[in-house]
């Protein structure tokens, strides 16, 4: 076993022990119990998988540039996760629900969110930026592996309805050991909830490996609890697919709840506040780059002969098209109404919060010639800004 | 018109909110088959099946969160926590994402759940049984806080909260459980809104402010106060957040004393909250500075101290006393009018 964190003991996010459709290099691995699961998908869906990736690791730098340019306060890179995101993503159903944690940006790409609404969050202009029911996905939890819970929550729901739908719960290595995540898996275990379990294992939380968190496999718990675990190539995006698709179909079908560990890398920092050369062992990243979940579905499709110049260009053309299009969604969104702080609070009239915004408000149009709105007030906030005087 | 306890008065305002929206669901330990340790789901399994009333598992955190993702499908959750010292595992699910997922979604996902905790001390139980942790959720911003003190409320309280769009945390005064009252079930729109308090004894020299357990011993206090020629006003206050300030200030201007008291410690507490907000409304109508009576800053003592842990019928006297100018226990007779 590779061992890089001595200090406890065995690394457990190798790729040992996972279950692989496309190998590093490209070729194509047989497995009985997957293929089945993916046998429909052609050349031609390969290659909208590929392209998914591509723009949604294009999204990632352009907003990590934005980022670096001062235009949004934080970003939390996918980089290397894109098969993990997008395989699951796309074997969704329209009428399936995600819960996700912050970093699921390939997922809601996938569920198709507006740019703008994907871009206010970092952008400091909203709480969350889209409607949770006209895409099918929560507003993603900060708390670490809080979502679990609504997943399992949602997903009774539904089959207390009578419906087939689905529900998916994305949560990184590090949610594993929070206890909302262990009670969400004894009570979809319980109720038998058709939920989908999504650990994408990027090998680090924040600074913490995972050794730090496990002592055995991920996947290894969830039997424990009564659910059935798989664990895949998470840089595999038809390992990914297939799983994803193996553990909707339990739940749809009554099957109740499946645990899926995809084991990838974060090739990047945890955010873009941190900097992961004070925690990474030397020759990781390099040893991950490897296995790099966009070069192997293009070896994958260049064995098939179907990877073109012209493919890779098109894609790339899209993806920067894509960028662009982010960039200037992230920069129209205005500077929110210093009044509507005191929106959404509640559904229904609360006379505390009431009696503060209408003194808020008087207070804001005592400012003589300026708008009752604040406007003025926030251009003296930019005009005092960083100087001491 | 029917006499109930109020523990007979939630049993039946739970019965009608669920056999009025299909979407409620009752979910907590012990609720289903036993009727919960307090007995307030009694039979309520039974007539309305595992599904409508679910036993969960023993996890505070996975009750309030998985009534999260039910109310995201849209049903309309009831969770009860066992006892009040119990909530604290969950409390993150409370205060991080029930009280915030409406503001979060600005506005497209509601969170109609009710959590039901009985509070408060006075029954001899051990530790993590007696304590009124109302204060941290009345501080969080997007939660309502009610407290019942009679079966009357209690009946239609219930049911407003559940009808009510917004998450309510229910506190249930354990120790008034059984004590019975008249109780008209058929009450409607005619009932006080759920964030409406109550002058439920009219007075002119004190205003006295109470929630929950100790609204009978103000009532205790105002008999007592009478006797001696002191026209007490008792307010149940019935709503924490918001605090209808109104008819706490309508009766402050009235009396220009003010006495609040609360089982839950002093310091943060809601005493000091209402101490203060009635100090900037009505300032210049006070006689007096406005007195708190509460637990003490410590953790809930052993039974057979909760005696002298719980504000009685004498320790309010005494600040009534005090508003008064008259002697008290920390002036002495020298204060004497």
């Amino acid at each position: 076993m590779h061992k890089a964190h001595d200090e406890y003991g065995v690394h457990l996010g190798s790729l040992e022990d996972v279950v692989q459709l496309v190998r590093s290099d490209g070729t194509r691995v047989n497995n009985p119990g997957f293929d089945p699961w993916v046998d429909d998908v052609s050349t031609e869906q390969l290659i909208g998988l590929y392209e998914d990736m591509v723009v949604v690791r294009r999204i990632d730098t352009e907003a990590t540039a934005l980022q670096r340019q001062g235009e949004i306060g934080l970003w939390p890179p996918l980089l290397g996760q894109e098969a993990a995101q997008i395989g699951s993503a796309r074997a969704l159903r329209r009428d399936d629900f995600v819960f996700s944690s912050y970093r699921e940006n390939g997922v809601a790409y996938c569920r198709g969110i507006d740019f703008t609404d994907l871009m206010r969050v970092w952008r400091g202009s909203a709480a969350s930026g889209w409607n949770p029911y006209e895409v099918g996905m929560a507003t993603p939890a900060v708390i670490i592996g809080a979502q679990t819970l609504h997943a399992t929550g949602y997903a009774l729901g539904c089959k207390h309805d009578g419906v087939d739908s689905a529900t998916i719960a994305y949560f990184g290595d590090g949610a594993t050991s929070q206890g909302d995540v262990n009670e969400a898996l004894v009570f979809a275990a319980s109720f038998s909830a058709p939920v989908v379990f999504f650990c994408q294992n990027n090998q680090w939380a924040i600074s913490e490996p995972v050794g730090l968190q496990s002592q055995r496999h991920i996947s290894d718990r969830a039997p424990g609890f009564g659910i059935p675990s798989m664990r895949i190539d998470g840089n595999d995006v038809l390992a990914v697919m297939a799983a994803t698709r193996i553990a909707l179909d339990r739940a749809r079908s009554g099957g109740g709840p499946t645990f899926i560990e995809a084991v990838t890398y974060r090739m990047g920092p945890h955010t873009t506040s941190d900097d992961p050369t004070r925690y990474r062992p030397a020759g990781e990243l390099d040893e991950w780059r490897a296995k790099d979940p966009i070069a192997r579905i293009a070896s994958l499709l260049d064995a098939r002969g179907a990877f073109t110049e012209e493919l890779r260009s098109r894609v790339d053309e899209k993806a920067d098209a894509v960028a662009s299009e982010l960039r200037a969604a992230c920069l129209s969104i205005p500077k929110p109404d210093p009044l509507t702080v005191f929106d959404h609070v509640f559904a229904e009239p609360h006379s505390g919060l009431e009696r503060q915004k209408s003194q808020y408000a008087a207070y804001l149009a005592s400012f003589g010639d300026n708008d009752a709105d604040g406007t003025a007030d926030s251009d003296a906030d930019s005009d005092t800004d960083g100087s001491e005087s | 018109m029917s006499q109930m306890t109020m523990a007979g008065a939630l049993n039946d305002g739970l019965r009608r909110s669920l056999a009025r929206d299909d979407k409620v669901v009752l979910m907590g330990e012990d609720i289903g088959k036993l009727g919960g340790v307090f007995r307030i789901t009694d039979k309520l399994q039974a007539e309305f099946g595992p599904r409508r009333v679910i036993d969960t598992p023993l996890a505070e955190a996975g009750i309030i969160g998985t009534a999260v993702g039910l109310a995201i499908r849209g049903y309309r959750p009831v969770c009860e926590i066992q006892f009040d010292g119990f909530i604290y595992p969950g409390f993150d699910q409370i205060v991080a994402q029930v009280a915030k997922l409406h503001y979060r979604t600005r506005g497209n996902v509601r969170m109609p759940i009710t959590i039901r905790v009985p509070f408060g001390g006075g029954i001899g139980a051990v530790e993590h049984h007696s304590e009124s942790p109302e204060a941290y959720f009345a501080h969080t911003a997007g939660l309502r806080v009610v407290s019942c003190s009679n079966p009357q409320d209690a009946h239609t309280m219930i049911q407003q909260a559940i009808a009510s769009d917004d998450p309510v945390l229910f506190f249930e005064p354990k120790r008034r459980y059984w004590q019975k009252g008249d109780v008209d079930t058929e009450l409607g729109a005619e009932a006080a809104p759920l964030g409406q308090a109550r002058v439920v004894q009219p007075g002119t020299d004190v205003t006295v402010v109470a929630y929950g357990p100790l609204v009978r011993t103000a009532l205790d206090v105002a008999a007592a106060a009478a006797d001696d020629g002191v026209a007490v006003e008792v307010i149940d206050l019935r709503s924490l957040s918001p605090v209808d300030f109104a008819t706490v200030e309508a009766s402050v201007r009235k009396t220009g004393r003010l006495v609040i008291t609360h089982e839950a410690a002093q310091s943060g507490g809601m005493g000091a909250e209402i101490a203060a907000s009635i100090t900037e409304r009505c300032f210049d109508w006070l006689e007096a500075a406005p007195a708190r009576v509460t637990g003490f800053d410590t953790p809930y003592p052993p039974a057979s101290l909760e005696e002298a842990f719980l504000p009685d019928l004498d320790r309010i006297l005494d600040a009534v006393d005090r508003v008064l100018g008259r002697r008290n226990s920390l002036t002495g007779w020298k204060a004497t009018a």
